[in-house]
């Protein structure tokens, strides 16, 4: 497929990357390209200039502090997160990763990539929202931290503004979490997901069933208590080929209640 | 668009060198071309295939740098100062290497448009497990869509081709 003619750009660090985000209006950050390519080819998304941030060194890497908290890198890929020992403080994300697509875009998509894109039906943004991660992002104005929930703002539409760039995605200290999903085959696009978080206070964040992730809080890891909390949000989901509205309701119960047991039972581990 | 309007770092081309399967090669590429389109009609190593082009058939697929990637979901310019392997570089000259050899005798290809990309993932699967279960291999191939064998085939030609024993 032929694109449309892009300009291309390969800063080596984050304040040349926002500096040329900033410059120019049609500027888009391009990751690992698993998805805005593709969107390119649709002419979904047509951006004038490609900020490639492949060579930024200060974007990669995973780090563990010492009190159990992830500092990833948005860059990672979901290959690199899946074999990092780091990443293993955590085990569900590196779980998660596993179920994304297939080898090859895991080899090339990255972390931030995925919550940047804020597709509902990614498989990041609930999970993230679950495990009440920050995003630190960097503009012309300096560094923000932004906490999940309010990171993605509809479909892919997220607390990033234009002349911003995504830097640091913060994840703290937790085993005990879960995720369900039913996705159309085997590791494909997911119908509905539930990423549930038992530490602390519970939080299950739905994905697929709203612009973005819905989060709720059920009053017990019991399963009649997350089907009820579930019930009480009230959620207004798309229809599709794939399921109904009212299924999508319906599957939205379940994986809650699927992520939630996984997640209690590690919690008790 | 004018490039004259654009920043100093922003280029609508660029002349990027890159090797393929040990051949060093210097272009100048558009920023909009596609990698698979220089693999294919700059050097004209047409052995990758375009089968989708929207990311989900694997034809296309290629080690990039050590990693399973789908050239058609890079850009050209990304691939300056990579080292690139592709289908053309498994055999020695006319000589099928053993796991070409495995899936002609295990009858793996039909129409073989699927296939260049198939080996190429097998590849990358058995470099880090050099004795994958049917699991391992089928989750290896899941980037790869063949319309024609039902996978089966291809399964026990990558097992036979690890040196493992396949049933007939």
């Amino acid at each position: 497929m032929l694109l449309r003619e892009v300009g291309y750009a390969r800063p080596e660090t984050v304040e040349q990357a926002v500096g040329l985000l900033a410059e120019h209006d049609g500027a888009r950050a391009l990751a690992g390209g698993q998805t805005l390519i593709n969107v390119m080819k649709a002419r979904a998304a047509s951006p004038d200039v490609l900020v490639d941030l492949n060579e930024i060194p200060e974007l990669k890497g995973i780090e563990l502090r010492p009190d159990g908290t992830l500092e990833i890198g948005p860059m990672t890929t979901y290959t690199q997160l899946i074999a990092s020992p780091e990443a293993r403080a955590r085990p569900i994300l590196g779980e998660v990763c596993a179920q994304i697509a297939d080898v090859q875009v895991r080899n090339r998509g990255t972390i931030g990539g995925n919550v940047c894109s804020s597709d509902p039906t990614n498989h990041l943004p609930p999970l993230m929202v679950a495990v009440g991660s920050e995003m630190t992002i960097v503009g012309a104005d300096g560094e923000r931290a932004v906490p999940a929930h309010e990171f993605f703002q509809g479909v892919y539409m997220t607390a990033v503004g234009p002349g911003e760039l995504l830097t640091k995605i913060t994840i703290p200290a937790g085993r005990g979490d879960g995720f369900a999903a039913v996705p159309i085959g085997m590791d494909g696009t997911c119908i509905v997901n539930a990423a549930a978080s038992a530490n602390g206070e519970l939080r299950v964040a739905l994905g697929c069933v709203g612009a973005v992730p819905e989060l709720v809080r059920p009053s017990s890891a019991d399963t009649e208590a997350v089907h009820e909390a579930v019930r009480a949000a009230d959620l207004q989901p798309p229809g599709d080929v794939h399921a109904s509205a009212d299924y999508r309701r319906h599957l939205a119960e379940v994986v809650a209640a699927r992520a939630v047991e996984q997640a209690a039972g590690r919690a008790r581990e | 668009m004018g490039s004259s309007s654009l920043h100093p770092a922003v280029a609508l081309s660029r002349t990027i060198t890159v090797e393929i399967n040990g051949t060093s090669y210097e272009r100048e590429v558009d920023a909009r071309r596609l990698l698979i389109h220089l693999i294919r009609d700059d050097l004209d190593l047409t052995g990758s295939h375009v089968g989708c082009d929207t990311g989900n058939c694997g034809a296309c697929s290629v080690i990039f740098d050590g990693t399973l990637v789908k050239s058609c979901m890079l850009l050209a310019v990304q691939a300056d100062g990579a080292s690139i392997e592709t289908v053309e570089g498994l055999a020695d000259s006319d000589e099928l290497n053993p796991l070409q050899q495995a899936f002609s005798d295990h009858h793996a290809l039909q129409c073989g448009y699927c296939t260049p990309g198939m080996l190429m993932s097998a590849t990358a699967l058995l470099r880090v497990n050099p004795s994958p279960s049917d699991e391992e291999i089928s989750k290896a191939i899941q980037g790869n869509i063949c319309r024609c064998t039902g996978y089966w085939n291809i399964v026990k030609a990558i097992k036979a081709a690890s040196g493992q024993e396949v049933g007939e």
